[in-house]
């Protein structure tokens, strides 16, 4: 087993907001099967906050309790809040993370980065229409 | 909570019998082998007697053996010891793409040195084909190094073929053998070849020792300088406590052998059979029949092997997988990459390795935890959610 911290064990065992959101607002996909890890982060966003946010995760004990980790940390913030959680920020929320695991599962702040971009890129192509 | 340890290819538990044959070699027997005073008499006898338990393991002469501290080391004397001893013939060496790392590793070091290592391909089970070897012999070969089976996929290697067209060309012909020896028969006159590892803890002895046979005749260069220990071939003093074990541990298996194998043959083949008719979209990995008798292998699509292996290990179920996030190398295992599988199954790698402890109701218990697990994991998938809407067509 890897040496995962306490915290890691709780969101991989029990991870927070697993699943799709329906007509999302913003989705943000990274990772690849070859590394090993995979993340979808769906977004729901009302009056500039992020109202729901879900994710899918395939991969390693890490990269689900970090996507778990930044479902939770991401929810009911503003958009620019949101966008300040960085990998170095939800490592430290948990409480640590594997030197190896750093930069191969640690990809849930840059899916849920891409999901936000997603949604204002949208709204701004949106409101041109 | 139900305890089932299926990870017997990292490591056995050591039998009691052998840790008793251990304990006098803790204590009172201490003496360095090498002197000459009753105290060393007393542990280079123990040696000796180790010595002949390991050779009849294999069918080989006590002469022949030389005493490492693990597998991976009798490998590096091997691969790195042979090359070096015929570098005058030549500067190319055989290994196949399954090899362990210990293997691997020492050919890349090989070729830093400058020597030119080839990889033979294996088919979709992890069988090396003796035709591409023959092909890919060069003028120049002075080694071919293709392991007796393969400890993920669980392949036994067409050994004897691949020697008989070493034997014709005169070129020394390695096996590492450290997942078939103390498991199944293994009878070096008649694999053919000219030198073979093993490993104790992979036959319920101590860690930390390991032996390679080594025919009469065939040079090698050792790999450790010092005292004349094991013939000048691997200076050091002993770890006579563990070469001991290692060689009650060989003497057991020898007599066990085939009681062990009819009893987890069966075992193995109901998790084989078992396992994919209760899980949708889970392949076998390795040979259907050619492998070892108690190893069951298997890639589950759509998930990704540490998280399999972490919740089994909540439920009490001990298993290893070859997916990147459980390699330190962080890439998917080369074997499974070698085999033809693509990245994104190779992750799901799980395997289990039965052992004398294992019964059915284990397996059973395997087969009723696994697909909860399998099923919470794929919820979770990004990849299977795209499978569910792309084939199923469903929500």
């Amino acid at each position: 087993m890897p040496v995962y911290s306490e915290k890691v064990m709780d969101h991989f065992m029990n991870p927070r907001n697993v699943g799709e959101i329906e007509n999302p607002d913003g989705v943000g996909e990274v990772g690849n099967p070859v590394c090993g890890d995979m993340m979808t982060f769906y977004i729901k966003v009302k009056d500039n906050r992020l109202e729901d946010v879900k994710f899918r995760t395939f991969g390693c004990g890490a990269a689900i309790a970090v996507s778990s980790m930044v479902s939770e940390m991401a929810k009911g913030k503003t958009l620019e809040e949101a966008m300040k959680i960085t990998p170095r920020s939800v490592a430290d929320k948990l409480e640590g993370l594997p030197k190896q695991k750093f930069h191969c599962s640690n990809l849930g702040a840059q899916a849920l980065n891409k999901a936000i971009k997603d949604y204002l890129s949208k709204k701004k192509g949106g409101g041109k229409k | 909570m139900r305890k089932v340890y299926l990870d017997n290819a990292a490591t056995t538990p050591l039998l009691s019998e052998v840790r008793e044959a251990m304990m006098p070699y803790l204590g009172d027997i201490f003496g360095n082998p090498s002197s000459l005073h009753d105290w060393g008499d007393g542990a280079r006898e123990a040696i000796g007697h180790a010595r002949t338990q390991v050779a009849q393991l294999i069918s080989a002469d006590p002469g022949e053996i030389i005493f490492t501290g693990s597998g991976t080391e009798s490998n590096n004397f091997a691969v790195k010891g042979l090359t070096l001893a015929q570098q005058a013939k030549g500067k190319h060496v055989l290994i196949s793409a399954i090899e362990h790392f210990s293997v691997l590793h020492s050919a890349r070091t090989l070729e830093k040195w400058g020597f030119e290592v080839s990889e033979v391909p294996v088919d979709k089970h992890g069988m090396v084909d003796p035709d591409d070897v023959l092909r890919q012999i060069r003028k120049d070969t002075i080694l071919v190094s293709i392991m007796h089976a393969n400890g993920e996929v669980g392949t036994i290697e067409p050994i004897q073929e691949i020697a008989r067209i070493t034997r014709e060309r005169k070129i020394p012909f390695h096996t590492d053998a450290v997942a078939t020896a103390g498991t199944m028969p293994v009878n070096v006159a008649e694999l053919g070849v000219d030198a073979l590892s093993l490993a104790g803890n992979q036959f319920y002895g101590p860690k930390g020792v390991g032996a390679l046979w080594i025919r009469k005749g065939v040079r090698i260069m050792p790999l450790l300088d010092g005292g004349i220990q094991e013939e000048g071939r691997r200076a050091g003093t002993e770890n006579v406590p563990a070469i001991v074990g290692l060689g009650k541990a060989a003497e057991l298996a020898k007599t066990h052998m085939a009681d062990r194998i009819k009893r987890l043959t069966p075992l193995r083949d109901h998790l084989l059979k078992e396992l994919p008719g209760r899980i949708e979209h889970v392949v076998v990995t390795g040979h259907p029949q050619h492998r070892l008798p108690g190893h069951a292998s298997f890639c589950v699509e759509f998930i990704e092997g540490e998280s399999m292996l972490m919740l089994l290990n909540s439920k009490g179920i001990a298993v290893s997988s070859g997916s990147a996030c459980t390699s330190r190398a962080l890439k998917a295992s080369h074997v499974l990459i070698a085999m033809g599988l693509s990245h994104e199954i190779a992750q799901g790698s799980i395997l289990f390795t039965l052992g004398i402890d294992s019964s059915g109701e284990d397996i059973n218990y395997v087969l009723d935890t696994m697909p909860p697990i399998v099923d919470r994991l794929r919820q979770m998938s990004p990849l299977y959610a795209k499978f569910s809407k792309t084939v199923k067509g469903g929500k």
